[in-house]
């Protein structure tokens, strides 16, 4: 049988669904509370374990003339201290502008230069110590708005020769190293012909993932030459390809390297791609026969893995007098870190989409991948458009005021709707956008002033909209194995994580709509790229729509072949069969039930004793092949770079002390159109879990550096993520259904989606009460409370 | 120089030889083998290392072995009673409270504390309890949802 996916809009439409649409309980939820559930620390490697610490940069720009290991190798105990040296590889997502270690030079603080390998964690800790590099220290650059100018030191000077995916445009000789260019109409006639035309600039900085489990990797390259990873990752399969294509000149081969990803403790991309599980990787072939585990403390965890990039932008848009919008031009310039290798294509995605979720017939759009001397930035929930929403979506706001429009009705009236021109020429897929305004707008009582009991308090609303497109190569795709157990049970492999999101439960709810077994009885299986089928990446929370196809197609492929051996043995028609309670039923004979436990493994008995059918297995592939990544890099017209759009609303009833700036949040209320809600229960989990982590980058959480580029606050202790005592007074979550036409049962992505409209709706609140404009991240009680003394000085 | 040390785990006694340096949390991991507790940030600000000593919730990243001396300890694998989860744990699952569950462990044991010594909370009462145990995934709603409803269980 072909494992292409097969035409299935008879379930989708007409038949009434059972499991899809149902809210089941997470089928991880029990392992979960038990303490069952097995993260990468938790396993067990016997006593030949090695453990492996990183010998880290004190500088954030300097040139490596020497480094001497032979104090550390002295350490009893020590196993192995490597270097550049040893592995003199660059590796790369998007482009290769990375090393395993540092080679000639660091370009950030805490960058990797070395690394000791010692039989127990305090005796690498120690000798780690006593590795001595001697640096020659170059001036760093931090500011992306200078580092993009000629003045600025150059980072990578061998820029040219990375290799890097076609859809990007580095600038030679300068740090630039991605300049996504989306050029639609003239904005230049736009703003001529409008009526009001406001610029300004919006600053936004880094932010950290701080998943709870912090990154760690054992590798173990055997005696008979095979890399085995257990690895705390999104991208197992990206990882092995990624790891393999880098270590190819040690002999390293896909065939020879297997990633394992038990459960994750928490992503939000930080687990995305490759960062410092090569390190793994590399060390394990220093010590064959070994496993060693890197487990980064949460210091490093917040210095050297990925980080969101910060962003300053400058927007300017025009409009027409009845609110029309006319032109939208916005600049960005993204610090994208030392190494960009994965976060330029964060750039790229803002620079497709940074005009908004509106109807714009002139946009300009210029997104710069700038290198700094930051650690280095990637892939964080929200992929560029939390960044880029903060001052696009703050803008329209002020935009609306100064017209005397409503915010609201300015953003009903330019809303996108489906069929309307997006920014690089293609059309905008269905979208529930103006059910999600009215509903968040009804859900805070917009238009209705409210007020406080306290003297000094005052109480504003703030409204902002969100739209988000998986940013995906045009072949990302997702497959699926799936099998039957003698019990009508089924197992499912597939290489998605489940990074908490529900992803599992999702899966198992579609291939129990398709087969009529319900969720509880179908297990889905954490990948293992030995033994699961590929997946691109759980990211750009495309996996419910992409992998959900995959797992749809293997249990459509599974249920044809169920109809077959049944038509072969009691002559139905296939067409006339269908599935119900675990059983074959027959359109044509209501009498006909046949248990799938009966023959799924067994096979059917014919009447001279001999069997039909055998062990029912469906496998099923996906690749959305009407995308395009080819372009004109002038003005990005004439691909189709992105799958669909997922758009929503959201608003806040904000009430702030005026002498304190201390805000505290009454009630908040977030739409989003997942198109249908596979899983409603696990949808509102990624609402409320998404709007508490978005409203903290816009309140408290701020990344503070050292004029040398060190990062000041890396620990809980002084960057504040939000405890239970830091959420709303009420969360009002709100799902809309507009149907995605390809997606499985109609379902889209929504689970970064959630964070996107947070931090402007906080800032348009604070306007709404105050009348300031804080135009820069983090809008804390400080920045409010300066900005309330300045004005009365 | 090691040092004897006994301390009762989830009920079961175990004589141990450590070093004076040895952290608590990493001698419930990697010697008696109860994975639940977690390593989060070993400085006691993320409480996924959280266990009950002689009942009290403390953050065994903060806790020397040698100081558990005599104690008991009961960690997520403790909380079932004769294999049986407790109703908090179910409450938990049906409330689907945890994404990642890297938490869990902690939260678990946090929340059984705070409902045998305050039967009846407030939501902000449980709030306060939980406030040391971070969570990136859910915004908490569903875990304190579930923690009230036990509450609420419990008093029907």
């Amino acid at each position: 049988m072909t494992i292409t996916r097969r035409p299935f809009e008879t379930d989708t439409d007409e038949r009434e669904l059972t499991f899809v649409g149902k809210s089941p309980t997470r089928i991880d939820g029990l392992e979960k509370v038990s303490g069952a559930a097995r993260y990468v620390d938790d396993f067990d490697f016997g006593p030949d374990l090695l453990f492996a610490e990183i010998v880290e940069a004190p500088h954030a720009h300097a040139l490596i003339k020497r480094i001497d290991t032979a104090r550390a190798e002295a350490v009893p105990g020590v196993v192995k201290v490597v270097t550049g040296a040893d592995f003199p590889f660059g590796f790369g997502l998007y482009m290769k502008d990375r090393f395993v270690f540092a080679q000639d030079r660091v370009r950030f603080v805490g960058e990797q230069v070395a690394a000791v390998v010692a039989r127990d964690e305090g005796i690498a800790k120690r000798a780690a110590k006593l590795v001595e590099v001697e640096y020659e220290v170059l001036p760093p650059v931090f500011d992306p708005v200078f580092a993009a100018t000629e003045e600025a030191p150059l980072l990578h000077p061998d820029l040219a020769d990375y290799p890097h995916v076609p859809w990007f445009f580095p600038h030679e000789g300068t740090n630039i190293a991605h300049w996504r260019k989306t050029r639609k109409g003239d904005v230049e006639e736009g703003f001529a012909e409008a009526d009001l035309v406001l610029e300004d600039t919006y600053e936004v900085p880094r932010y950290a993932h701080c998943a709870i489990e912090p990154h760690v990797v054992v590798s173990l390259y055997d005696r008979a030459g095979r890399l085995t990873m257990w690895s705390a990752s999104q991208s197992p399969y990206t990882q092995r390809h990624v790891i393999a294509e880098a270590l190819a000149p040690l002999g390293l081969t896909h065939q020879q390297i297997r990633v394992i990803t038990p459960y994750v403790g928490g992503g939000f991309g930080g687990k995305a791609g490759v960062s410092m599980e090569i390190m793994g990787a590399a060390l394990a072939t220093a010590v064959q026969g070994h496993p060693v585990k890197l487990r980064f403390t949460r210091e490093q965890e917040f210095y050297n893995t990925y980080q969101r990039q910060g962003l300053k932008a400058r927007i300017k848009v025009g409009v027409k007098n009845d609110g029309t919008i006319l032109a939208v031009e916005h600049t960005m310039h993204w610090d994208a870190g030392a190494y960009v290798e994965y976060g330029a294509n964060v750039v790229n995605a803002a620079g497709l989409s940074a005009s908004g979720p509106y109807r714009v017939p002139n946009i300009k759009i210029d997104a710069l991948c700038v290198y700094t001397n930051l650690p280095p930035g990637g892939p964080y929930r929200g992929f560029g458009y939390s960044e880029f929403n903060f001052g696009l979506e703050s803008h329209m706001d002020r935009i609306a005021r100064r017209l005397g429009m409503d915010p609201v009705a300015f953003r009903r009236k330019n809303a996108i709707v489906e069929g309307d021109t997006l920014a690089y020429g293609e059309k905008m897929n269905p979208s529930g956008l103006l059910e999600c305004i009215d509903k968040v707008a009804a859900a805070i009582d917009w238009g209705t002033k409210e007020t406080s009991d306290d003297p000094h308090k005052v109480v504003g609303k703030g409204f902002a909209l969100m739209w988000k497109a998986p940013a995906m190569p045009p072949n990302a795709s997702s497959s699926s194995f799936l099998k039957f157990n003698e019990d009508g049970s089924i197992n499912v492999t597939v290489s998605g994580m489940e990074l908490g999101q529900g992803y599992l439960t999702v899966m198992a709810q579609i291939v129990a709509e398709v087969l009529s077994v319900p969720p509880e009885k179908i297990r889905i299986e954490t990948p293992d790229t030995d033994r699961n089928p590929y997946e691109w990446q759980t990211v750009a929370s495309h996996v419910t729509w992409g992998c959900g196809q995959a797992v749809e197609a293997a249990a459509v492929e599974a249920r044809e072949k169920i109809f077959e051996v049944v038509h072969r043995v009691h002559g139905y028609e296939e067409d006339s069969l269908f599935l119900r309670n675990e059983a074959v039923r027959c359109a044509t004979d209501p009498d006909f039930e046949l248990p799938l436990r009966d023959f799924v493994i067994a096979g059917l008995e014919t009447d001279d004793g001999s069997y039909r059918g055998g062990p029912i297995v469906g496998s099923g592939m996906f690749m959305p092949e009407f995308t395009s990544a080819k372009s004109d890099p002038e003005t990005s017209q004439g691909g189709h770079p992105n799958v669909h759009y997922t758009v929503g609303a959201a608003g806040v009833v904000l009430e702030i002390d005026r002498q304190t700036g201390k805000m505290h949040i009454r009630k908040t209320a977030l739409a989003v159109d997942a198109g249908k809600a596979i899983n409603p229960d696990l949808v509102i989990g990624q609402i409320v879990g998404g709007l508490v982590q978005g409203l903290a980058t816009v309140l408290y959480e701020d990344m503070r550096w050292g004029e040398d580029g060190r990062l000041l606050n890396p620990t809980f202790t002084d960057y504040k993520i939000p405890t239970s005592l830091d959420i709303p007074d009420e969360i009002i979550p709100i799902i809309v259904e507009v149907p995605q036409p390809d997606g499985p049962f109609g379902a889209r992505g929504v689970g970064e989606h959630t964070m996107i409209p947070a931090a402007p709706m906080i800032a348009n609140a604070v306007e709404d009460a105050l009348g300031i404009r804080i135009t820069s991240m983090p809008v804390t009680a400080e920045k409010v409370a300066l900005s309330l003394w300045e004005g009365e000085a | 120089m090691k040092l004897p040390i006994t301390m009762i785990v989830n009920g079961e006694t175990w004589p141990l030889d450590v070093e004076p340096n040895e952290v608590l949390l990493d001698v419930i991991r990697n010697r008696v083998g109860a994975k639940g507790a977690k390593i989060g940030c070993e400085r006691g600000d993320c409480g996924t290392c959280t266990v009950l000593f002689d009942g009290r919730s403390i953050r065994s990243c903060l806790m020397l072995a040698v100081e558990a001396d005599g104690h008991e300890i009961i960690t997520v694998e403790g909380i079932p009673e004769n294999g049986v989860l407790s109703n908090l744990q179910d409450l938990f699952i049906s409330h689907n409270s945890f994404q990642c569950g890297f938490c869990a462990p902690g939260i678990v044991l946090g929340a059984h504390e705070l409902l045998r010594d305050n039967p009846n909370p407030s939501r902000h009462d449980v709030q306060h309890a939980l406030a040391g145990n971070l969570c990136r995934c859910t915004g908490y709603e569903p875990i304190l949802d579930a923690v009230m409803a036990a509450a609420e269980e419990a008093r029907s």
